[in-house]
């Protein structure tokens, strides 16, 4: 079982004092984030990429490259890179060289994207959401397995005889399908035969369909069970107790989304919507209760990986560091001891 | 016997597919392409709902729920949808449909919907709750923690067969009125995302008028 974290370095709070207040700060939280997960035995981190103000990273494979000159050992993806509009020989590329730089520790996470503000930045057609995605996954997995490429789409100028560099150090490098609940993601994913990472928030059960339909897209075009991977990425707080956890984590909570556009947020995250989702299996509360929440991931879905996005909505950074400290030494001793093999 | 046709196979559309095979309907569903690309989707999220194309969808149903994003309305089958009671789920959210200007300034999005669709009976449902509430939420009709679904159109026959059908698929139908009215319910109302039961989807409806949808923005 592998434990990580991601960050989205969103600035939902600059107005907040006890909140990072402007990009440079919130690039020095995330690399400390990285250096503490990298010392505390986490598995990886992830990056996501958003194009717009209130967010600090377009460009999380830069940030992966200053953590990898601080880090040793933690893996380093981006979470989601939004492959519809960007360049996929760029975006291998850039993870190529990552992955040289960090002694083969990259990844990239690929996924269609929730928000769509790059589509008009790069002059892409929303209508052709699907159909970018899809035409860019193959050209990216053309590119990792074959030194010399020879492709032409739809979307994207041919290539003739064309030699990418540079290779990634490590021999494959890994890509992952990230999907957010869209059935033909988890049929897509699996019919590439690529290990695929669910993005949600509150209960698994939703996911166990599709990752029967991910399961059986992978067996109808022959890919090998063993190859198949599955995680797990959403929002997550650990707190000392439940009730203090669940009341102090709320009000950064409801202002993520409030201030982020969310539509059932326009006044805040209604309480009780935040309650029952916790109820449902949101990773927020005491060690106990994230425990709990993550086994239920493992159980329901199969996941070999779970990743707790670590400082959603920007809270103050002491809650940040705190709900880390208790995700390493409370929560991932004892999911690594529920999930090892039996007999280690 | 009445037929279902549910055009969009995907996070709504199958929870959708899955509760109308549920209340006994003959279920069609349509996604983008070849109805053999969803056939997989439909046997594991909807067993017994039937793949077709989206206008033998349109053409055979009785009641036709659009599933889709906003951004492929203009690629609905119009002609199969005239004269027929379609429910539209579909909500205008700029973030991820992009900025589209018809739909800007606060009207309800149905109200464009409507232009769309000239000859088509619009109701607008299941469009305030995320598909993973609509699929655990549904209960049986008379069950005790039954959650409520607001609904409106002008089309009162048409209202009353949406009615009709919300209550079969598990949840207690709340009429807030004309189609007009569907912003009460629409993204950034009080209602929006919140799962609840018949007496507070009322309420909840009633204070939307009396407060204004901005008036009580937190500090």
């Amino acid at each position: 079982m592998e434990l990580g974290i991601y960050s989205f370095g969103e600035l939902t709070a600059e107005r907040d004092p006890d909140s990072a207040q402007s990009i440079d700060a919130r690039f020095a939280q995330i690399l400390e984030l990285a250096r503490l997960a990298d010392a505390g035995g986490l598995d990886i981190i992830s990056l996501g990429e958003h194009h717009r103000p209130d967010f600090s990273m377009s460009a999380p494979e830069i940030v992966l490259a200053a953590i990898a000159a601080q880090t040793t050992r933690l893996r380093l993806a981006s979470g989601v890179t939004v492959l519809s509009s960007q360049d996929p020989v760029r975006v291998f590329e850039q993870f190529a060289t990552l992955d040289q730089i960090s002694n083969g520790r990259a990844e990239i996470f690929a996924g269609r994207g929730a928000f769509t503000e790059s589509f008009p930045l790069f002059g892409y057609k929303l209508s052709d959401y699907d159909a970018l995605f899809d035409e860019k996954l193959r050209l990216l997995l053309q590119i990792r397995d074959q030194p010399v490429v020879t492709w032409s789409g739809q979307f994207r100028p041919a290539l003739h005889d064309a030699t990418i560099s540079p290779r990634p150090l490590q021999e494959k490098l890994p890509i992952w399908v990230a999907i957010g609940g869209t059935p033909a993601s988890a049929v897509r994913a699996g019919s590439f035969g690529l290990p695929m990472m669910m993005g949600f928030f509150a209960g698994p059960e939703q996911f166990v369909p599709r990752v029967e339909l991910y399961h059986r897209a992978a067996a109808q075009t022959g890919h090998d069970p063993s190859t198949l991977r599955l995680g797990v990425s959403g929002h997550m707080y650990v707190g000392k107790t439940s009730q203090g956890a669940r009341d102090e984590f709320y009000p950064y909570y409801s202002r993520y989304f409030q201030q982020s556009g969310a539509p059932f947020a326009a006044n805040g995250f209604p309480r009780e919507a935040y309650d029952s989702w916790i109820t449902q299996g949101l990773p927020v509360g005491s060690p106990q209760q994230v425990i709990d929440a993550i086994m239920r991931r493992v159980e329901l879905l199969g996941i070999d990986r779970f990743l707790g996005q670590i400082d959603v909505g920007n809270p103050p950074w002491q809650m940040t560091l705190s709900s880390l400290e208790l995700y390493m030494t409370e929560v991932a001793p004892v999911i690594r001891r529920e999930t090892a093999p039996a007999g280690s | 016997m009445t037929t279902i046709g549910i055009l969009g196979a995907g996070k709504l559309g199958t929870v959708l597919a899955r509760l109308s095979v549920a209340a006994g309907y003959r279920t069609l569903v349509a996604g983008s392409g070849d109805p053999s690309a969803i056939a997989l989707i439909l046997d594991v999220m909807s067993p017994g709902a039937f793949a077709v194309s989206a206008s033998q969808a349109a053409q055979q149903a009785d009641i036709v729920i659009l599933a889709v994003p906003l951004g492929k309305r203009t690629s609905l089958p119009l002609e199969q949808l005239r004269d027929k009671i379609v429910i539209d789920s579909m909500n205008y959210w700029p973030d991820v449909d992009g900025v589209i200007d018809e739909f800007e300034g606060g009207i309800a999005s149905s109200l464009v919907v409507a232009d769309l669709l000239s000859g088509a009976r619009l109701v607008k449902a299941f469009s305030h709750l995320g598909y993973h509430q609509l699929a655990e939420d549904a209960r049986p009709q008379g069950a005790a923690d039954r959650h409520a679904l607001a609904i409106a159109g002008d089309d009162d026959q048409a209202v009353a067969a949406v009615s009709d059908l919300v209550d079969r698929f598990g949840f207690d139908p709340v009429i807030a009125g004309g189609l007009a009215t569907s912003v009460r319910f629409g993204p950034g109302s009080d209602l929006f995302g919140v799962s609840t039961d018949r007496a507070e989807v009322t309420r909840r409806l009633l204070a939307h008028d009396s407060q204004g949808m901005h008036d009580h923005a937190q500090p």
